[in-house]
């Protein structure tokens, strides 16, 4: 597992309290982790300020996933 | 109850009546203030008589740019945090809706519910993050009740009220509340330069029988802010003598 993968997840799991073994790659922020719009806009923020990155509002809302997430970053690295 | 030592707050309008008001009483309250308005000169004659660490941290609200950059300019100017925010500034320019001009309109709107939109956003974000903040837009008994002349005033008082309500459902499960303070009629040079009479049919109106002080706005404002007031949200206090009860 990349690098980026396991700090993201990290700040999933701390964010949305969620047990470690639900954040999978192909969990859903919404449907599987319990998260909500705030969560996300939430989650966002905190995926900029770990990773120095900024994620503006059109790509924020294509991320679904947390390999969205991670793909995102990744690809802007 | 109410002391906000310790506590930081951007206040707009901060050097008007009713805004260097609020100023005065979130400072006696404990808190420290960045002070936002149009005139330097007049804020930093007003922050003197103030005392304090108080910094100031003038904007234009009609220009989207500067307005966007204040709540920023403020945190920095505070030591990286903001705990309250106040939207006080507001403009008017009355004109029976038949004779109201596009830009009166547009102008009226810019700075009184645009700029107060712009600075929720962005202090929405800092107080999300700290999981605490203190959202207080002064709004107006006219925003719920109307006036003629003011449809532009009126519907920008309103907008704040309908506003605040969302951004408090938005914002309630992250420690932040947004509420509403409505004056009704405040002494200021305004309401000083009207005839005897005209000052007498208004205060008939006023089951109290006399015109409020900036006091009682900044009365509601500092109890809105505080700690204690963290279970309200999303309300509007109306601080009016009793002129109108909603």
């Amino acid at each position: 597992m990349s690098e980026t993968a396991d700090r993201v997840k990290k700040i999933v799991i701390e964010h949305l309290g969620v047990e470690a073994d639900k954040v999978t790659e192909d969990a859903s922020f919404i449907d599987d982790l319990g998260a909500d719009s705030l969560d996300i806009v939430e989650l966002v923020m905190a995926f900029e300020e770990e990773f120095g990155v900024e994620i503006p509002d059109d790509a924020a809302e294509k991320i679904g996933t947390v390999k969205d997430a991670i793909d995102y970053i990744n690809s802007k690295q | 109850m109410f002391d906000l030592t310790g506590m930081t707050a951007l206040v707009t309008g901060a050097s008007g009546g009713i805004g260097s008001a609020i100023a005065q009483g979130l400072a006696a309250q404990g808190a420290r203030l960045a002070l936002s308005g149009s005139n330097v000169g007049k804020l930093e004659a007003f922050a003197a008589t103030l005392g304090g660490d108080h910094a100031i941290v003038p904007c234009d609200l009609s220009d989207a740019a500067a307005v966007d950059a204040l709540v920023p300019q403020a945190v920095e100017a505070l030591g990286g945090k903001l705990d309250i925010l106040v939207n006080n500034a507001g403009v008017t320019r009355d004109n029976l809706i038949l004779r109201m001009k596009d830009e009166e309109w547009d102008q009226v709107i810019r700075v009184n519910l645009e700029a107060a939109f712009r600075l929720c956003r962005s202090a929405a974000k800092v107080m999300m993050k700290a999981r605490f903040g203190r959202i207080v837009s002064i709004t107006s008994v006219v925003g719920v009740t109307g006036n003629p002349g003011q449809a532009n005033y009126c519907a920008s008082k309103a907008g704040i009220i309908g506003m605040s309500k969302s951004l408090a459902q938005e914002l309630a499960s992250r420690g932040v509340t947004v509420n509403c303070v409505a004056p009704g009629f405040i002494r200021s040079a305004m309401t000083e330069a009207l005839t005897d009479a005209q000052k007498d049919a208004i205060n008939a109106k006023i089951p109290a029988g006399t015109m409020g002080e900036g006091a009682d706005i900044a009365a509601a404002v500092a109890y809105l802010a505080s700690k204690e007031a963290g279970y309200v949200t999303g309300q509007t206090l109306h601080v009016n003598g009793g002129m109108a009860m909603i």
